[in-house]
């Protein structure tokens, strides 16, 4: 595959969407499916709007994906994706609304900025899952790596097996709910939300202290873990933040004494 | 970004060179300034060099293929006169050559003698290591130095964007651990203490030939080893002895190792089957040399590990 880019560095300037699925009607509204081995990764992302903006397709399949970065992007709209197969980095982010399957493994920053909708993982991801998103359900049933959920402002992630090291890293709301072991330095310079573990855990970051569950959070994590279907572990512990951080009213020296 | 590659076959042999070609050329987009590989042919009595005559982007003026033709017969001449017999000279460009001699002394007055012809860098050296380093993209530089056919046991790669030194051979991945045969090293990241640790390695009478931090991991890991460390503990001392970020290859005659720092700062993706380890900065690289659906995972922070023929 030739890739050509513009003068401002742009892949594929002139991609138009490749037309190449067979979409059928459907119980739940019509579905489509396509095989993504032959595409690049700008035509497999224009073949997705064209389904579900301009045919209204409410079930899209991608088979082979091939590990291929920035896939299922930008969706804007309620709609189901399937991906038989594993993405690479940037998959589902800036998404608000889809559901979305992906069979297979992902790489870094999977549903980064992630507005509302669900994105299931089978197997493994990457590190910065779910970084900065907003709203939804990341859910990864295998091991993430580092950084999960970076600079997170809603929604949840949830981790079947074990996170690397600075889960939670500027965690400011939203909630992590790790089943396995986490890393060194949970829940680094976190300004509010809670991590929940379910294993071990390596070391606490700066600012982040160990708080007692409520009832309400036992109803939390058994329907969350409910809906996707994971075994409850044996105990919870939960996570926040310390707030000995929380210098938001302080000015600096200097700025004070402009202000006197 | 820099990308950086890895294959090893637990077994027998593979078309290593073609294998990093195809990993390599994958990742062109994190890294179109410079290709490398360090690759293990089958191992020989005859010691096999790698050296540059020159960069291919500086100035050529008038006889610069004339002076190029007299520093390889200055090259030949002085290693028959340190008393290596030479097999095969031969170039792939006209300024860069792979020399296969025989020769019983120690390697590093040799590398030294050769290097003092001017503008001479011996790229690499042993009985089975050969580096091949050039600028442009993976495939480019496969076929100028005709890699497609390189069979072998375990081999590394990189694809370089420049951003501690220039873009040149010297600069370009993989590094030899000079003086010590047949050990290389790749590095996706940068270290914050590389001036520290080249002043101390010059003073044990290492020379560096590029401005470029990575070039130092494969010497400080050589040296320990050369302490009598096995390639794990020298791997496991560096996470706490180089600062910075980084994930690193490094290949010795038999076997492939990776460590992550403690930040998990650069990626890397992992796949294991009973006959190969492959690993890349990406898993399209992965997958551009197997050709069924395969399941990965990423190694995380602080982790070495090493995996022996």
């Amino acid at each position: 595959m030739k890739i050509s880019y513009d003068a401002r560095g742009l892949a594929e300037p002139a991609a138009q969407a490749p037309k190449v699925a067979t979409i059928e009607a459907g119980e739940h509204g019509s579905r489509a499916v396509f095989d993504a081995a032959a595409l690049t990764t700008r035509q497999i992302n224009l073949e997705l709007r064209r389904l579900i903006y301009d045919e209204g397709v409410a079930e899209v399949t991608v088979r082979n994906p091939g590990a291929k970065h920035s896939l299922a992007v930008g969706i804007l709209a309620r709609c189901r994706i399937i991906i038989e197969g594993s993405l690479g980095y940037f998959g589902c982010g800036l998404i608000d609304g889809p559901e979305i399957h992906i069979t297979g493994r992902v790489g870094w920053s999977v549903a980064e900025n992630m507005m509302s909708g669900v994105v299931v993982v089978d197997k493994n991801a990457g590190s910065l899952t779910g970084a900065a998103l907003r709203g939804g359900d990341v859910v990864v049933r295998g091991d993430v790596g580092a950084r999960s959920g970076i600079d997170q402002k809603g929604g949840t992630v949830i981790v079947g097996g074990n996170a690397g090291t600075m889960t939670g890293f500027m965690l400011q709301r939203g909630r992590q709910i790790i089943r396995g072991n986490v890393g060194g330095g949970l829940g680094d310079s976190m300004y509010d939300g809670a991590i929940y573990v379910g294993g071990k855990v390596t070391s606490l970051g700066v600012d982040c202290v160990e708080a007692g569950l409520t009832a309400e959070d036992d109803e939390f994590l058994s329907r969350k873990l409910g809906i996707y279907g994971l075994e409850p572990p044996g105990s919870w512990r939960k996570f926040v933040c310390g707030r000995k951080l929380w210098n938001y009213d302080n000015l600096e020296p200097a700025e004070r004494k402009l202000v006197l | 970004m820099c990308g950086i590659a890895g294959i090893i076959h637990r077994d027998g042999t593979g078309e290593i060179g073609a294998e990093v070609t195809r990993m390599l050329q994958s990742m062109k987009h994190r890294g179109p300034d410079s290709s490398g590989f360090a690759l293990y042919g089958p191992p020989s009595d005859l010691l096999v060099m790698r050296l540059k005559l020159a960069d291919p982007n500086e100035a050529r003026g008038f006889g610069w293929s004339d002076r190029l033709e007299r520093h390889r017969d200055e090259v030949e001449h002085r290693l028959a006169k340190i008393g290596a017999m030479v097999d095969v000279i031969h170039g792939d460009q006209e300024y860069a050559y792979r020399v296969t001699f025989r020769y019983s002394g120690e390697l590093k007055p040799l590398a030294d003698y050769v290097e003092d012809v001017p503008g001479c860098e011996v790229l690499s050296l042993g009985h089975s290591l050969e580096i091949v380093k050039d600028l442009n993209d993976a495939e480019s530089v496969a076929e100028r130095y005709g890699l497609n056919g390189f069979t072998g046991t375990h081999a590394i790669g990189h694809v370089r964007m420049a951003t501690e030194s220039d873009v040149d051979i010297s600069g370009a991945h993989p590094y030899w651990a000079y003086p010590f045969s047949d050990i290389a090293v790749v590095h996706n990241g940068q270290l914050t203490n590389y001036h520290m640790w080249r002043r101390r390695l010059e003073r044990s009478g290492h020379r560096f030939q590029s401005e470029c931090d990575s070039e130092i991991i494969a010497v400080y890991l050589a040296q320990k080893m050369d302490g009598g460390l096995s390639l794990e503990t020298a791997m496991k001392q560096s996470l706490d002895e180089l600062d910075g970020v980084f994930t690193y290859l490094v290949v010795t005659a038999d076997s492939l190792g990776v460590a992550k720092d403690e930040m998990a700062a650069k990626p890397l993706v992992l796949y294991e089957s009973p006959e190969l380890v492959a690993l890349a900065s990406e898993e399209v690289a992965i997958r551009a040399v197997i050709g069924h659906e395969i399941d990965t995972y990423d190694p995380y922070e602080r982790e070495v590990l090493v995996w022996h023929r």
